[in-house]
């Protein structure tokens, strides 16, 4: 019999013909069909039908980034992301996970993410962390290296400095009639370790002449939690959402995070087996905007000069999932004395991937490092994110070329407050 | 599939030679069932998947293979159309989509020199900073490997006037079924030192001798394109035009057809705006000096028009000239649309005979009740039937298999081919007596017997085994 949860009847969609191959970062890395979406929807179609066992399944689906890139290449519409996304909730139900895997999970997602009061507790660490001879004497001792995964010691050095955040106000007045008025939406690591651009977002918005609402009670998009197929909690955190943000009327719910507008954007599909919810999702998806589709349609006044040659690394879960594409370069073509220069590669995931360079490093880094001549030989003096997951994979990668104090990564918010603000 | 012990002691031996690196040896179950297909029918686990990078790893595995019987899959990046590289007898697949590592060109001989892994597109690409072009177009190029391409000689919508892979061979470097290394042609355009073991190889699809290395021919790159878009009340008038248009002494660089029914799918998919109450639209390319195109474009717009064409567009910019051809691409995601399965055939028909062949495949289309959509390079008369089905509905599967057939007897019955570019493989082996008679198999499958006495080369594909039928659903 064919397991049901599985999306079986939508492997059929896919003609085997190919052409995802090299659009495939882990294809290029792994050189191995096993590792590529074609590969993977015959095996998500092999274990349905019972041919291969949910083991024989896992690690061609752990080793999936999701970056979705196999979507924009396939011709015929194939739904990688709804195959994928079941193989990973059927995966988490029964095969066995590794301690460490666990033990990452349990840290990030119940403890951490969703929960605004464990989350500022935990900003609160993270502040008090880096401040104080603490981070010195972790390093120094070796403690770290022995409680955390290789993935996160590596990054925990490249972790920028977190700011004590500042609570983000609405604005004080109604909109006047005719104003274009959004909901902010925060995104929980955003808010702890980026605060400063939702801030500088915020910012822009209203210079911009957008009237902006800090919706109160708002919670973590669900993003890594789906990424590891914990789809339950990723559906409570939708609904949080979708009741958070449905008190109020706005033009748009704007986001500054490539990973978390994606999965915002998707609400209506993760909920589409809830009647009650359906509409409510599907009017909340429809509404969410990047903030650079905002930007680039307003009047902006650019003042500053911002020197740099830059590269852009575009988000792929905002490339291939929100789709938003064209808004971005719009952005940076307006910033004056901005050099851009197009890179070879750009639409490769750099590796980022949610937290699959915790999880799966080595994997991550070797993408990374696939990826970081083509970056290198543009020779770039700043690369442009628009996602914190990229920004620090990005950082990471300019550590590893030995380029830290040539090349800046920056959010696209940041190059436009720089001329803007 | 059975496990066959012969194939575990080929990997045995295989590994105490300590040739190729563990990585490149695959022997897991999610790994090997990754290698089991292609992009047509037929789901085949290998017992081993092994990714040479080098001629005399392949030959050693090919000597092992011989002393063994075992049998050797050569496979590209799966990209095939007929089964080429599905092992359908278990043993071996050779992986050569990790040897990439040599793609030269030689400006002054107007050659490339390429490993077999490497993507064809590639070529063309590596040959464009020189201002030469590598002309076979095969519409996976962008996927395929070139070992892919020579084994089956693949073509393309460039086919009409560059013609198609072979055209493009000068040399290869081939292991034979003994595992010798030997070297076929040369670099000259001119060359008859004896048989031309080249041309047999290419297109042999893997079943005489497997390809380690090839030089290819380049030619000038034109310098300037332009595309037009004809559409047609009438579809005889259509053929009509196309006869006209190359008498005139104009070959153009593409010339592809699309039918009501593909035109009807892609404005139902993704409106384009094309009007659906035509029978047929030709896209048309030209190629060649800036001048002379300009000249060619006006002729061309005169033949059409003359010969009962509703509307001639001529694409002003490469913009424009783009969005015409997308009409053409969105045609494979347009008509699986309705239904999952889709059966590309690439029958080929004299030039002449393409109206003709438009009337039966109607007729094949009605009395199978099946839903068919025919498309293709109009200039060569390599039309693409494609039906559309769903392969888990056997009942239509059946009526499905019934139609091929009819397809392929009425492409024979017209002059033409069961096969002008996708190769037979598995699926069209049943058919090979009736388009070559049981002599002319008999002489193709003497030259099989004599290079590979074994059968350990590719077998299962080309011959039919005996009482062997087209059978589309699982196998």
């Amino acid at each position: 019999m064919v397991d049901k949860r599985l999306a079986y009847k939508e492997t059929f969609d896919c003609v085997q013909c190919g052409y995802c191959l090299p659009a495939c970062p882990t294809y290029q890395t792994m050189n191995k069909e096993t590792h590529s979406p074609r590969g993977r929807i015959n095996l998500v179609k092999m274990a349905a039908e019972g041919k291969i066992s949910y083991d024989d399944l896992k690690e061609p689906i752990d080793m999936c980034l999701g970056c979705r890139a196999c979507e924009t290449a396939c011709p015929t519409n194939v739904q990688y992301g709804s195959i994928l996304e079941s193989a990973k909730e059927v995966l988490r139900d029964e095969t066995k996970r590794s301690k460490r895997e666990q033990f990452i999970e349990h840290a990030l997602f119940e403890k951490l993410l969703p929960h605004s009061s464990m989350l500022s507790i935990a900003k609160f660490g993270l502040f008090s962390y880096q401040r104080l001879p603490l981070q010195f004497v972790a390093r120094k001792t070796g403690v770290l290296k022995a409680v955390l995964p290789k993935g996160m010691v590596a990054f925990e050095s490249i972790l920028p400095k977190a700011e004590r955040s500042k609570e983000k106000k609405s604005n004080d007045e109604d909109a006047p009639p005719g104003t274009v008025k959004v909901a902010y939406f925060l995104g929980c690591l955003m808010d702890t370790m980026f605060s400063t651009i939702n801030d500088q977002a915020i910012q822009l918005l209203r210079k911009a002449g957008v009237h902006v609402t800090v919706v109160k009670d708002q919670s973590c998009c669900g993003a890594l939690q789906s990424h590891g197929g914990d789809f339950k909690t990723a559906r409570q955190l939708a609904k949080k959402n979708i009741e958070a943000f449905e008190n109020g009327s706005f033009d748009y719910i704007v986001s500054s995070i490539g990973g978390c507008g994606a999965m915002l954007v998707e609400y209506d599909h993760l909920l589409k087996d809830e009647p009650a919810w359906k509409e409510r999702a599907e009017r909340f998806a429809k509404k969410h905007a990047d903030i650079s589709i905002v930007l680039a349609q307003s009047e902006l006044t650019y003042n500053h000069h911002v020197n740099h040659t830059a590269v852009y690394q575009p988000s792929c879960h905002m490339t291939h999932v929100q789709k938003n594409v064209d808004a971005p370069f719009e952005l940076i073509a307006k910033v004056p004395g901005l050099n851009y220069v197009p890179m070879d590669k750009q639409d490769l995931c750099c590796g980022s991937a949610g937290i699959y360079n915790i999880v799966n490093y080595e994997a991550s880094m070797d993408i990374l490092d696939y990826k970081m001549p083509a970056v290198v030989s543009a020779k770039p003096d700043l690369i442009i994110t628009t996602n914190p997951g990229c920004h620090l994979q990005m950082k990471m990668g300019v550590e590893r070329e030995g380029l830290s104090h040539q090349i800046q990564v920056k959010h696209l918010v940041e190059v436009i407050a720089e001329s803007c603000l | 599939m059975n496990e066959n012990s012969n194939t575990t002691e080929l990997v045995q031996r295989l590994r105490a030679k300590q040739l190729i690196n563990e990585s490149r040896i695959l022997t897991s179950l999610s790994d090997r069932a990754s290698y089991a297909y292609d992009a047509s029918f037929g789901h085949h686990i290998p017992e081993v998947v092994i990714q040479p990078t080098a001629t005399n790893e392949v030959s050693e595995i090919i000597t092992l293979a011989n002393e063994l019987h075992v049998p050797i899959y050569p496979r590209g990046q799966g990209t095939s159309l007929s089964g080429g590289p599905i092992p359908v007898y278990g043993g071996v697949v050779l992986d050569f989509s990790q040897w990439d590592d040599r793609l030269e060109i030689y400006p002054d001989d107007m050659i490339a020199v390429v490993s077999p892994g490497v993507i064809t597109s590639h070529i063309d690409e590596a040959a464009k900073a020189y201002s030469m072009m590598y002309p076979p177009d095969p519409s996976s190029m962008n996927v395929s490997t070139i070992g892919g391409n020579l084994a089956e000689n693949a073509g393309g919508p460039r086919g009409l006037k560059y013609g198609v892979t072979k055209d493009y061979v000068l040399g290869l470097e081939i292991v034979t079924a003994n595992g010798d290394i030997i070297r076929t042609g040369g670099q000259t355009v001119k060359n008859v030192t004896g048989y031309d073991l080249t041309k047999l190889i290419v297109g042999s699809e893997g079943t005489l001798a497997v390809i380690t290395e090839a030089t290819l021919k380049l030619v000038p790159r034109p310098k300037a394109h332009k595309t037009m878009l004809v559409l047609f009340d009438d579809l005889i008038d259509s053929g009509k035009a196309i006869s006209a248009i190359l008498r005139e002494g104009i070959t153009p660089s593409k010339l592809e057809i699309m039918d009501q029914a593909s035109i009807k799918a892609v404005e139902a998919y993704q409106p384009t705006g094309l009007p659906i109450d035509v029978e047929a639209l030709l896209l048309i390319e030209i190629d060649g000096h800036p001048l002379a195109i300009e000249e060619e474009a006006e002729e061309v717009q005169e033949c059409c028009l003359k010969n009962g064409a509703r509307e001639v567009q001529i694409a002003k910019s490469a913009e424009e000239a783009s969005k015409f051809w997308q009409a053409r691409k969105l045609v494979s995601p347009a008509i699986v649309q309705v239904k999952p399965t889709k059966i590309s055939e690439d029958a080929t028909v004299p030039r002449s005979k393409i109206p003709e062949m438009f009337r039966i495949l109607k007729e094949i289309k009605d009395a199978n009740n099946i839903d068919l959509v025919v498309f293709g390079h109009a200039g060569d008369g390599n039309l693409h039937p494609n039906i559309i089905a769903d392969v888990r509905d056997e009942e239509e599967m059946k009526r499905v298999e019934k139609a091929v057939g009819e397809i392929f007897e009425a492409a024979i019955a017209l002059g033409g081919t069961l096969s002008g570019e996708h190769g037979i493989g598995t699926m069209k082996a049943p058919f090979m007596e009736m388009e070559l008679g049981t002599k002319g198999l008999a002489l193709m499958k003497t030259v099989k017997e004599s290079f590979d006495p074994n059968n350990i080369l590719n077998p299962g594909k080309i011959f039919p085994e005996k009482g062997q039928k087209l059978v589309l659903r699982d196998g």
